[in-house]
């Protein structure tokens, strides 16, 4: 029992879930600020969430996690090699818009394959796009977190403008549906029926097995790591900074391309729209990254709780809550969410002490 | 006697490791008072304790008799408790006065009122005998003459009770005489003194009396005066020390290494910090490079490591040249490196014992299997090391290195670089911040390379261990090579004269 108290695993779970429960407190207070009325009903129907609507909630809800755990692999994993990937957004768009374009152009490859060659070339794009903040930083030190912001709204300029130029829809203003490149349900539809699941969300799971793998197990994540822990060390070692720098920020815009990827091509009415916003699944990565305390498997559950509550947000509208609230109090938890490090420490300190008392 | 600061029975743990054992430390008025032990012995906790850092499980501190609880630095220095650190804490852009008032200052109306803190500062330096300039520039100024800033900080804020945690690590020899005579001074000027340290030589300069510590607990607390060099060391270390080196007679075998012409561009001005340098390494040997720091020592070191391009010159090993060749090359090549700075270079802090001691060997067939690291070869690698080289700390091989102590830091790297079986060793400082145990146990190793008729190149700043350690000499000073000296017969009079670049001879 002592020694599983003292387990770190145990520790992240611990302090990720006491963040979450004062994060629905706060959220709670400003349902009362703002409606006092129905607070309670507001309230449940967030607790109950994206299950309130039985296997086919479910299923919505590891549909709309899907990509933030891809973007909040790609965050994550660029953290634990040292790096601040703050660009998911663009890559997300890139790997979006390549999608797209291939599934409405390149209509020659037979489509039981399309879909497969279309996620490949999303994540390709979205790699690229992350490897040239990647390229700066590693050969002229220029500091990844802007130069990925930047990236961010470049990706969704340039993006806007190609989905005019190649793919517009213009009656409805956004891209073309490519309905030759839709992922398949591959059972996805038995388990939960009627959800607009996919086997996208397998793609996630296994996107996050294989981070997993690479980063405690293999002797390439054991280079990548210590140049994000120390990268002189790493250097003295005889270990090549530059390229793992790069590759870094290279293999975690794969994965938030390969989100963009899974999200456009569901074939679940999700267009882009040729605005100026930048992609929320990026920075919603970040978010589930910290709650996931960059741990991959973490990140898997992160996903899923933060597209939970934001389902649940939708079923409130019932309560006449405006949207605006409903955001403001899932941006709340969220935001307490990501204290699960602070929440971590203390934890550990509270065990130690009633331990000594013991 | 009277006590200003009683610390009793002062019980602190960490996870794995009790860091202060039921310790007890009473410092008279107007003594020095030298807190003597290993690394890992204990001190830095014991004063972080005191300085309200740590809170303490057990015990209690009385100041002036009276029982207080110190929760926080600010609590310290309430009851006039001041602490000059090793890393000092000052702005670098502002000026000595700037710094010693920050925190402190007078102000009327919202404005700064500086002339009676010049006044009061002045007349501090004076007394003491600082001979402090109130307006010079702290990053214009020497290391020495920072550390007296911070001295200055604690008398201006009238603190009774000055803590000198390992003061000397950064000073030249002169300035360390000279901090001894201020030391001195304090406490003829009633102020007490805690000096930690693990030189014996300046225990025995200054301190009163002395408290050792071993292993997190209290050894006992002696008059300096009585006690030898020779005890107060086996009372730190647990058993008999040997200052002297014992060495077999030097077997100068083949050239290992060969620098001809060397020479690095400096990246911030147009001189040259490793200027057409040229000398040769022989198996059996250990080849000393004195020199007083920044003299290009350093970009020496790395420019035969790799870490560094070389602007011209060629770097010959066992008769290759791998002037222009990777790191990776070199070290797999049976070139070991202890550097300088075992934190930013030696080791991944936030990777444990294990991984730090793969750390240059990771990818060789018996710890990885196609790329998967093999975890089970690792930790036994790491165990045998661990035996091998007594690396002491709270969690073995499991052990995050960020918490082990320097000394066994250290070890650590030491391990790991003898381990490789070089066929040349480059230790740079390899004792720095060390204690007679661990400076003992390294130097064994150098010699011990040595004698299995391996190269050692050593860097070091210290002129004892120079002359003891080495079988020959070269100084450098300005990036040059300026002399050349047998240990047997130079004397540290002549090399100092070398270091400071008043003499110079052509070197072969």
């Amino acid at each position: 029992m002592k020694k599983l108290l003292k387990h770190k695993t145990f520790l992240g779970i611990a302090a990720s879930v006491i963040s979450i429960l004062i994060g629905f407190a706060f959220g709670f207070l400003v349902l009362l600020a703002s409606n006092p009325a129905n607070a309670v009903g507001g309230f449940m129907t967030i607790l109950s969430g994206g299950f309130s609507d039985g296997m086919k909630g479910t299923g919505n809800v590891l549909y709309f996690a899907t990509p933030i755990i891809l973007t909040g692999l790609s965050v994550g994993f660029a953290f634990r090699t040292g790096l601040f990937n703050i660009g998911a957004a663009g890559q997300f768009i890139i790997g979006a818009f390549t999608a797209i374009y291939i599934g409405v152009k390149w209509t020659f490859i037979p489509p039981s394959i399309l879909w497969i060659v279309a996620l490949v070339g999303a994540a390709i794009a979205g790699g690229l796009w992350a490897m040239v903040p990647g390229l700066l930083k590693a050969f002229r030190n220029v500091n990844e977190v802007i130069a990925s912001i930047m990236m961010n709204y470049i990706g969704m300029y340039l993006v806007n403008f190609m989905v005019v130029q190649t793919i517009f829809d213009s009656a409805k203003n956004q891209s073309i549906t490519p309905y030759a490149a839709t992922i398949p349900k591959l059972g996805m539809d038995l388990i939960f029926p009627d959800s607009s699941i996919n086997f996208g969300f397998v793609i996630a799971l296994i996107a996050a097995f294989v981070i997993y793998i690479v980063l405690q197990k293999t002797t390439f994540g054991f280079e990548l790591k210590a140049c994000g822990f120390n990268r002189h060390a790493s250097e003295y070692a005889g270990m090549n900074s530059k390229r793992n720098i790069w590759m870094s920020m290279l293999i975690a815009g794969c994965l938030a391309g390969l989100g963009g990827g899974l999200l456009y091509l569901a074939g679940s009415g999700k267009h882009i729209q040729v605005v100026d916003i930048l992609a929320q699944e990026g920075f919603n990565g970040i978010s589930v990254a910290l709650l996931g305390l960059s741990n991959p498997i973490g990140i898997i559950f992160a996903g899923i709780f933060i597209a939970y509550i934001t389902m649940g947000g939708f079923y409130m509208q019932i309560f006449r809550y405006v949207p605006e609230v409903i955001n403001i109090m899932i941006a709340v938890i969220i935001y307490l969410s990501a204290f699960s490090l602070f929440f971590k420490e203390k934890i550990a300190d509270i065990i130690k002490r009633i331990g000594v008392k013991a | 006697m009277e006590y200003i600061i009683e610390m009793l029975n002062i019980t602190k743990e960490f996870p794995g490791i009790i860091a202060n054992d039921n310790i007890t430390l009473q410092v008279c008025k107007g003594e020095i008072h030298a807190l003597l032990g290993e690394n890992g012995a204990g001190k830095s906790t014991l004063m972080s304790v005191l300085f309200g850092l740590y809170k303490a499980d057990k015990g209690i501190i009385k100041v002036n008799g009276k029982e207080v609880r110190i929760h926080n630095p600010n609590d310290a220095r309430t009851y006039r408790i001041g602490m000059v650190h090793q890393h000092f804490k000052l702005v670098q852009n502002f000026t000595v006065l700037e710094n010693v008032v920050l925190g402190v200052e007078t102000v009327k109306n919202g404005v700064l009122q500086m002339k009676d803190a010049r006044e009061k500062v002045k007349s501090l330096s004076k007394k003491y005998s600082l001979y402090i300039n109130p307006d010079d520039i702290v990053s214009e100024i020497s290391v020495g003459m920072q550390q007296r800033v911070e001295i200055l900080k604690m008398l201006y804020r009238e603190n009774e009770i000055l803590i000198f945690d390992e003061p000397t690590a950064v000073l030249t020899p002169q300035e360390i005489d000279e901090l001894m005579k201020i030391m001195k001074n304090l406490a003829s000027e009633g102020k007490s003194i805690i000096f930690i340290t693990h030189k014996l030589v300046e225990i025995k300069a200054v301190a009163d009396r002395v408290t050792v510590l071993r292993k997190g607990k209290l050894i006992d607390t002696v008059d300096v005066a009585k006690t030898s060099m020779e005890e107060m060391s086996e009372m730190m270390v647990g058993r008999k020390v040997i200052f002297e080196i014992v060495k077999k007679e030097i077997q100068q075998g083949e050239v290992i290494l060969e620098v001809r012409n060397l020479t690095v561009h400096s990246k911030h001005h147009h001189k040259n910090v490793v200027n057409n340098v040229s000398f040769k390494v022989h198996r059996g040997e250990i080849l000393c490079v004195a020199g007083i720091e920044g003299n290009g020592q350093t970009d020496l070191v790395y420019a035969l490591s790799g870490l560094i391009k070389v602007d011209s010159g060629t770097i010959l090993y066992k008769g290759k040249d791998i002037t222009h060749t990777t790191i990776r090359t070199r070290s797999a090549g049976g070139l070991s490196h202890i550097p300088e700075d075992r934190h930013k270079y030696g080791l991944v802090l936030d990777y444990n014992l294990a991984e730090n001691l793969v750390l240059q060997t990771y990818f060789k067939p018996e710890f990885q299997t196609g790329g998967f690291l093999n975890f089970n070869n690792i930790y036994k690698h790491a165990e045998q090391l661990i035996k091998q080289f007594d690396i002491r700390s709270g969690e073995g091989v499991y052990s995050p290195t960020r918490s082990m102590s320097g000394g066994n830091q250290q070890k650590a790297i030491v391990a790991r670089e003898v381990d490789k079986d070089p066929d040349l060793l480059i230790a740079v400082q390899p004792t720095r911040g060390l204690d007679v145990g661990a400076i003992e146990y390294i130097h064994k190793k150098l010699v011990e390379q040595r004698d299995s008729n391996k190269a050692v190149l050593m860097i070091s700043l210290e002129l004892s261990e120079v002359m003891n350690v080495s079988d020959r000499i070269l100084v450098m000073y300005e990036g040059e090579i300026v002399g050349q000296a047998d240990p047997k017969s130079v004397t540290q009079q002549e090399l100092g004269l070398f270091m400071s670049g008043s003499k110079r001879e052509v070197v072969a």
